[in-house]
């Protein structure tokens, strides 16, 4: 991981991907970008602008709308040496690559036993705001993380979002990145070397003693924002961001648990059989047996995302609720109940699409 | 390996002579069941695995299904692996693993076989495309069944091979049954060939019991293949004379004319092939054979199984 004394700059979250990608296919050929868009005049939200033409058309180039044969075609360039980054602007569309994703390419090193390796990375973006509606808004990570053989990772900020993918790019394994459209705008300080994010290893975010509160992708900004609430109420909640959802860095977060004895987890998605239930069983079961502790989860309403705005405010956590939450669980049930005023997430109010 | 014959009907008689009787050798062994794999057999099939891969060089890709055995067999796969593959050995192509639907053998470029129908395809295409990045003199064979021809990865994946003018040649064994279900009743308009053509691949349909035509078909598309003109689409008719899975007969579920079946067994292309030969040449491929299937099994049964630890080995590469 790189150190702060190296050189370094603000980028957003999307040019931080830009520059992962980028510095990854001018340091080996092997590494080529394809899908819907990605030589389009927008570039995918500006993570893969102009790369064709820097690193000429066969090494970035637009598919035919057929996510699933194009992923199998994605995982055949790998078994002969090559590391594809397959681009998907919504999640959404990946289900059409569920097959290939989960059959061949999580399947391949373990069915023949490591005779192949798939070095493939796939690029999900989760849509939200500006109406995108329910099937311009899902986040399937929890279905990744189920299949052994891939690895999953949603980092949160530009900093991770660089070093996560050149870790992909890196791996001779396939390997699913989150992104959430929310993220793309989002400033954060990258250091300009080269450097892997690790996998299995969270990030505290922010440091506290009264509760531990993670956040997953997106939701992790929020987690900072709701940290600042709780501070009025007299509340010091630790944040931690996952950044790794599959491996899971169960043990960080246990020990934060440990200390705090309450773990609320709000995830970027649905909550049954989701990445939230994983975080907490995974607490549950290193710690359970020596320190008991109160755990709740937040995540999307259990109901398909709705257009519009006064029903989507309602669907997605905010900071808003998550401290209340943490609130409840800090103070117990005997407490009377907190509501902090509503505060905005920039990154959303100023989202106007249009995807 | 042994040298190459110059004839090719010897070549091909010993090829299929070897996956026929390994074969054999599985029905003869599955009832002791120490093959702990489902078999998809292919006897009746073996020419065009055979006549395919006697067309492609070592450096050539093939990427098979679930009925693997004689497309594992005809692009040189290693014998003895392959048997103590099937008996969940260590010494297996993929140490147990795999089975009978996934056998792999890298160093001769048997991909690996899937047995999602029709999965397989789309990654031969992107092989294919890895060649092209690579500007490899090599090519692709992908081999699957008509009932793949349902599936709507063979249509997205023949369009973008055609597209970028891949060089991947698509082998389509109509053997007119998907299990037990026949290819008319699953397929509209007029037929594969014409779906291949429909984007812009040139297709060609070649008959059961002409093993030797196949061959030759099989060599001028493989050219056309290489000189870079893109993909070639070859139909080949064949017939699998066993049940759909298991070393046993189908008779009995009745969903095939018996005549039908005899007629095929009656013509049956080994034979054809066989008779092409002088009788002491054929002799002693068949004697030559004979030991490496012995030999083969004697390595299976020597294996060992792998240790407990191997469970967890694998599901990531380093």
């Amino acid at each position: 991981m790189s150190s702060p004394t190296e050189a370094s700059r603000t980028l957003t979250y999307g040019q931080a991907v830009f520059e992962a990608t980028r510095s990854e296919m001018a340091r080996d050929s092997s590494v080529f970008v394809m899908g819907q868009g990605v030589d389009d005049p927008r570039g995918m939200f500006g993570t893969t602008l102009g790369l064709h033409k820097e690193f000429g058309a066969e090494r970035s180039f637009d598919v035919p709308l057929a996510e699933d044969a194009m992923t199998g075609i994605g995982i055949g360039a790998a078994l002969l040496g090559m590391r594809p980054i397959q681009v998907h602007q919504r999640m959404d569309f990946v289900l059409l690559c569920m097959n290939q994703i989960v059959n061949m390419a999580a399947k391949m090193s373990y069915m023949f036993a490591g005779a192949h390796h798939v070095p493939l990375v796939i690029r999900a973006i989760i849509g939200r705001s500006w109406g995108q509606g329910a099937q311009h808004s899902q986040a399937f990570h929890s279905y990744f993380m189920h299949v052994p053989g891939l690895r999953v990772v949603a980092p949160t900020t530009p900093h991770d979002a660089k070093g996560c993918l050149i870790s992909a790019i890196r791996d001779n394994n396939p390997v699913v990145m989150i992104e959430h459209r929310m993220l793309h705008n989002v400033q954060g300080v990258v250091p300009d070397a080269s450097y892997e994010v690790p996998y299995g290893r969270c990030r505290t975010l922010s440091s506290g003693k009264d509760i531990t509160i993670v956040g997953i992708s997106h939701m992790a900004l929020e987690c900072v924002r709701a940290k600042h609430l709780l501070l009025d109420a007299g509340i010091d909640a630790e944040v931690i961001d996952p950044v790794s959802l599959s491996p899971l860095d169960g043990e960080g977060i246990a020990r934060s648990v440990e200390r705090t004895g309450r773990l609320l987890v709000v995830d970027t998605g649905w909550l049954s059989c989701g990445a939230s239930s994983e975080v907490l069983s995974a607490v549950f079961e290193r710690i359970g047996h020596k320190r008991p502790f109160l755990g709740r989860r937040l995540g999307y309403l259990p109901t398909p995302c709705p257009t519009t705005k006064v029903l989507e405010n309602l669907y997605y956590p905010s900071a808003q609720s998550i401290a209340s939450a943490a609130y409840g669980l800090v103070r117990g049930e005997g407490a009377a109940a907190w509501q902090p005023a509503a505060v905005d997430s920039r990154e959303v109010v100023e989202f106007r699409g249009p995807f | 390996m042994e040298e190459r014959i110059n004839n090719p009907a010897a070549r091909l008689y010993r090829s299929m002579y070897l996956i026929r009787r390994v074969e054999e050798e599985i029905i003869r062994l599955y009832p002791t069941d120490k093959i702990k794999s489902p078999v998809h057999l292919s006897i009746g099939q073996e020419a065009v695995a055979v006549a395919v891969c006697d067309q492609l060089d070592k450096r050539d890709y093939v990427f098979g299904t679930y009925r693997g055995h004689a497309l594992y067999l005809a692009k040189g796969g290693d014998v003895p692996r392959m048997m103590a593959e099937l008996y969940g050995k260590v010494d297996g192509c993929a140490r147990g693993k795999a089975g009978s639907m996934h056998l792999v053998d890298p160093e001769v470029g048997m991909m690996g076989t899937s047995a999602v129908v029709a999965t397989g395809i789309s990654n031969a295409v992107g092989a294919a495309l890895a060649l092209r990045m690579k500007k490899s003199p090599a090519i692709v064979a992908c081999f699957f069944g008509e009932g793949a021809v349902d599936e709507g990865a063979f249509h997205e994946s023949i369009n973008f091979a055609s597209l970028k003018k891949l060089p991947i040649l698509f082998v389509c064994e109509n053997n007119f049954y998907a299990i037990y279900s026949h290819v008319k009743d699953r397929l509209a308009g007029p037929g594969l060939c014409a779906r291949a053509r429909a984007y812009g691949v040139e297709a060609e349909l070649i008959e059961d019991h002409e093993p030797m035509k196949l061959h030759e078909r099989v060599g001028a598309a493989v050219a056309a293949v290489r000189g870079g003109s893109g993909p070639r689409f070859l139909e080949c008719m064949t017939y699998r004379w066993r049940d759909h899975v298991g070393p046993g007969e189908d008779r009995i579920h009745q969903y095939r004319p018996d005549d039908e079946l005899n007629a095929k067994i009656e013509g049956d292309n080994l034979k054809i092939v066989g008779d092409m030969l002088p009788p002491k040449l054929r002799q002693s491929i068949e004697a030559a054979e004979e030991k490496r299937i012995a030999d083969a099994i004697a390595f299976a049964e020597a294996s060992q199984f792998p240790a407990d630890r191997e469970v967890f080995e694998h599901v990531f590469t380093n």
